[in-house]
């Protein structure tokens, strides 16, 4: 009951924060308040106060660096071999920064590997993520508005991919195609636009029954135009929720099928295949595989993180809750 | 209920024969087994006898009629790596993936419940964030990083658990914590999430206006309503118990039927990938079954709708 | 009013002081945590209620009125605390009681009835079994001798074929059947005290009358006190003894009913009344207030009330009114509540 209050009130309080201008004005003793706070910056202020997710934020700033500057730049260092310099212990700078997270049996920089191998992993899961997100959401739009035998046949699709284990599936699909970078991104997403169809055709089908969709419908607005103007705001959050939940899901397949040789191969370099390599050296270089593995946690936890902040700060109902435990807000009055 | 078990059951068996239409089809994609059973100089003749043997030389329509008709009869073909019958080796790796498993999820949902339970009592509490933290760099961790991880700290460096074999109690901590690792993080937050939204329902403040304790509150009245969207969880938590089954099998060289699925796909054993994988998605219907039965036990509103 | 009831709800701990007051709420103030700091939404909140007698809390939604009940019932959410006040419950301040004292007095002394039933029952256990609950809890019944009090207390409240119905679940009920189910558990312990937050409002009209019938019914029978949360003001001048009117989070008048009705001393009470179609010749404008209840967390200094008050003056903005006395069991807080009174 309470909660219904609080959600309300914290509703109302999005309400005002999104009429920048006229209505807030109206609001009297409200409108510098709301002007100040237009949805954006306030977001960005909810942001700020979660240390959790400002973290993950710089995290996948730096992935994303990496992955853009770092073929670039450290490209040749990564594939370049120092025969002198083999297996060197990491955290040392004696034989120059390149150094500091150690060399493999070849005499190759982890870190520059590390950085360089960012820019693989990246370029499989965004892509594939983009393209069942895309796929998936209009494809479950469509059956959800629709309903009827186009729902079912939708529906029959997307449980026959689901009950197929996915890696089974890719090692498949990989083994009669080349592992190559478009096949991944293609088997990847091909494996995960059932998750965005059936999440979009669920909402959709939904919002389909509500009021606001017939009283379009009876000013003859056309059924694309509902989908595209009432129903795909509503679903694009939670989409893109899941989407960033599935980004991990999908990375840590990718570095699975790296892992098992018939991903991302040589001279490529993905975290997977670090790891892969790294395990034949685990006695005597242990660091090899270890930090490829750190990595992908790091990446996979920050996406998570942020997955998960953004889900409540986007539901008015639950963003309370990312006040409530602050022990500091407890001295300051309004 | 009958019935609804007929319907559940009949609208399930379509997925079931397309997976089964998609690997044979796909499967025989995978290049052609000759060049891999027959050495290098062989002749033609000795690679068209060897696919007339096996039946590879009819179109693929008839292949798939042929194989539809030994299904009928229940002869799933012969290895051909080994020439026994598929059946046999896939029911011989069968039992070895499924005590894995069967441990592991029974493990990863008594320990979710409880964490996740805990987690959600105070939400945004330290326990709850730690619970947060962990569960979710649980389930980030890649799988095959663990095994490895774990190979090296307990079984290379401290020298307490063996890397590989099934034999003895230590022989199955590894593989079970790195199957165990992903599920049991996933676990933890359906658990988590789903408690948080049952505690806040109304019916909890009217258990504690009736002067329910904590326990009676926490185990009685949300955690029972916390399981229908845990279940439903559950059948897609199977579906990747298996993809870590082929990773764990693999890095522990554990005799199931992930890894014998991966090495037919190596070697081009038709017969045994096509009935591992018939058997796996059998299994994995049987179990989304028992889930729909879990479904209607739990809830009297589900159990209606079943029954009407 | 005579307090002392002979009903069952006199043993053990016992339940009323010598005036009769079996609940007495006073200074209460709740805060909520928001993004924006603390915000109150009770502030110094005090009423009384006898035993046998029924007070409504008025007020539109948002006024505090839930949070109210919900404070004195220890069942506030987490984002909502009491950060002070009393609540004296048979004598005792039920604020200062460890959890487990104010568990046990849960049922047996202090009962709750929501607003939507269906949503207060659990989903997925009979009705039986729910009603069955108070007495396992409390009195270590048996399951077999819960089961049958059970069924005693389904057939009190008005279902039939209670026997049977008990093993039904509630989604198998209609609306009215499951606020009685509901209103069944919270006096299955012959509470002294009853707090019904809303009963009515999710129900027909013609149900909720039965369901004030029911309510009524069961207070007379164990001369229980009635705290009636309602906005309706029929409900209160049909079933209520006294009313206490918030505004903003705080009491702004209280009296009793037949008196504060037929002459409010505030103005905000004043409109509210002024609002009833009843009483205005038809085809004429119904007066409503003008304007909007402040937000929480934005209330102006001085007078909650001044920005749609016909009285506000200079002072009303700086100086906050206190509920004063205006006359036996009377209480306003308005400066000038005797502009009014004298009309």
């Amino acid at each position: 009951m309470s909660t219904h209050e609080i959600g309300n009130a914290n509703a109302n309080e999005n309400e005002n924060e999104n009429q920048s201008g006229p209505a807030a004005e109206a609001d009297g003793t409200q409108s510098a308040r709301a002007g100040e706070e237009t949805g954006r910056a306030g977001l960005l202020r909810l942001l700020v106060a979660d240390r959790m997710a400002v973290a993950a934020c710089a995290v996948l700033l730096l992935v994303g660096l990496c992955a853009v500057l770092g073929p670039p730049l450290l490209g040749d260092l990564a594939r370049e071999q120092h025969l002198r310099a083999v297996k060197l212990r990491p955290f040392s700078t004696d034989e120059g920064w390149e150094f500091v997270l150690g060399s493999d049996s070849l005499g190759r920089s982890v870190l520059a590997r590390l950085v360089v191998a960012a820019g693989t992993t990246l370029s499989v899961a965004v892509p594939a993520v983009l393209l069942s997100l895309v796929v998936g959401s209009v494809w479950g739009m469509w059956a959800g508005f629709h309903r009827g035998w186009r729902e079912s046949v939708s529906m029959r699709i997307a449980d026959v991919i689901l009950s197929f284990p996915s890696l089974l599936l890719a090692v498949v699909v990989l083994y009669v195609f080349d592992p190559s970078v478009a096949n991944l991104v293609a088997v990847l997403a091909t494996a995960r636009i059932p998750v965005y169809l059936r999440t979009a055709r669920a909402e959709s089908a939904e919002l389909r029954g509500r009021l606001f969709a017939d009283a379009a419908r009876t000013f003859g607005t056309g059924n694309w135009a509902i989908v595209r103007r009432h129903v795909a705001p509503i679903v694009l959050p939670t989409l893109l929720t899941v989407a960033a939940v599935d980004f991990c899901f999908v990375m840590l397949t990718e570095s699975s099928l790296s892992f098992l040789g018939i991903g991302i191969q040589p001279p490529d370099v993905s975290w997977g295949l670090m790891v892969a390599q790294g395990r034949a050296e685990l006695q005597n270089a242990w660091w090899t595989a270890v930090f490829p593995g750190l990595a992908i946690i790091l990446t996979t936890v920050a996406m998570t993180v942020l997955a998960g902040w953004a889900r409540m700060a986007g539901d008015p109902a639950q963003r309370w809750r990312l006040t409530v435990p602050r022990k500091t807000r407890k001295g300051e009055r309004p | 209920m009958l019935t609804f078990l007929r319907r559940r059951i009949l609208s399930s068996a379509v997925p079931l024969l397309v997976v089964v239409l998609g690997v044979f089809f796909l499967a025989r994609l995978t290049g052609d087994p000759a060049n891999l059973y027959l050495p290098l100089s062989a002749t033609q003749e000795m690679r068209e006898a060897f696919s007339a043997q096996h039946g590879f030389d009819d179109p693929l329509l008839v292949q798939f009629g042929d194989y539809l008709a030994q299904l009928a009869r229940l002869d799933f073909g012969e290895s051909l790596r080994t020439a026994q019958p598929a059946a046999e080796a896939v029911l011989r790796a069968f039992p070895a993936t499924l005590q894995l498993a069967g441990i592991t999820l029974l493990l990863a949902a008594a320990g979710a419940v409880v964490v996740g339970s805990l987690a959600a009592y105070r939400p945004n509490s330290p326990a709850d964030r730690i619970a947060g933290f962990l569960s979710s760099t649980a389930a980030s961790t890649p799988d095959f990083w663990f095994a490895i991880m774990g190979v090296l700290i307990f079984a290379v460096t401290l020298d307490w658990l063996p890397t590989s074999g099934t034999v003895g109690a230590a022989a199955w901590v590894l593989p079970v914590a790195t199957l165990l690792i992903r599920p049991f993080g996933v676990l933890v937050q359906v658990v988590r999430g789903a408690m948080v939204t049952a505690l806040s329902e109304p019916y909890i403040k009217v258990a504690r206006s009736k002067g329910a304790g904590e326990r009676r509150v926490i185990f009685k009245h949300a955690l029972r309503n916390a399981g229908a969207p845990t279940l439903t969880v559950a059948g897609d938590l199977a579906v990747g118990l298996i993809n870590g089954a082929v990773v764990v099998e693999t890095i522990f060289g554990w005799p199931g039927i992930g890894k014998l699925m991966i090495d037919s796909i190596l070697q081009r054993d038709f017969a045994v990938l096509q009935a591992a994988v018939l058997l796996t998605a059998l299994t994995i219907f049987a179990l989304n079954l028992l889930i729909d039965i879990c479904y209607v036990l739990i809830d009297p509103r589900v159990r209606q709708g079943a029954l009407a | 009013m005579t307090g002392h009831g002979t009903s069952g709800t006199e043993t053990g701990t016992g339940t009323s002081t010598g005036s009769g007051t079996a609940l007495e709420v006073s200074g209460l103030t709740v805060e909520l945590r928001t993004p924006r700091g603390r915000t109150p939404v009770v502030r110094d909140v005090g009423f009384s209620v006898r035993s046998g007698q029924t007070l409504a809390l008025l007020g539109e939604s948002g006024c505090g009125k839930s949070m109210t009940a919900q404070a004195v019932a220890g069942l506030l959410d987490p984002v909502a605390e009491v950060v002070g006040g009393q609540v004296r419950l048979g004598g005792r301040d039920v604020l200062r009681l460890g959890r487990r004292e104010r568990r046990s007095l849960a049922g047996p002394q202090l009962a709750m009835v929501f607003q939507d039933a269906l949503t207060a029952l659990n989903p997925v256990y009979t009705v039986g079994s729910q009603l069955a609950e108070p007495f396992r809890i409390h009195e270590q019944a048996s399951r077999r001798v819960a089961r049958n009090k059970a069924v005693e207390l389904m057939e009190r409240v008005g279902i039939p074929e209670p026997g049977l119905r008990a093993k039904a679940y509630p989604h198998q009920f209609s609306g009215g059947m499951r606020q009685r189910l509901l209103i069944a558990m919270a006096v299955a312990l012959r509470p002294s005290v009853l707090l019904a937050d809303e009963p009515t409002t999710a129900l027909d009209v013609t149900v909720q009358a039965q369901i004030m019938e029911l309510l009524a019914q069961l207070r007379r029978e164990t001369r229980m006190a009635l705290v009636l949360i309602t906005h309706d003001l029929a409900v209160v001048g049909e079933q209520a003894d006294q009313v206490a009117v918030m505004y903003s989070g705080t009491v702004v008048e209280s009296g009793p009913v037949a008196e504060v009705f037929a002459a409010p001393r505030h103005p905000y009470t004043r409109g509210l009344l002024d609002s009833v179609p009843a009483g205005h010749p038809r085809g004429s404008t119904l007066p409503s207030i003008e304007g909007s209840p402040p937000r929480p967390g934005s209330v102006p200094t001085g007078c909650a009330f001044r920005a749609r008050c016909p009285l506000a003056r200079d002072r009303c903005a700086t100086d906050l009114p206190p509920l004063v006395a205006t006359g036996p069991g009377r209480a306003s807080a308005c400066h000038y509540w005797k502009e009014l009174a004298d009309v």
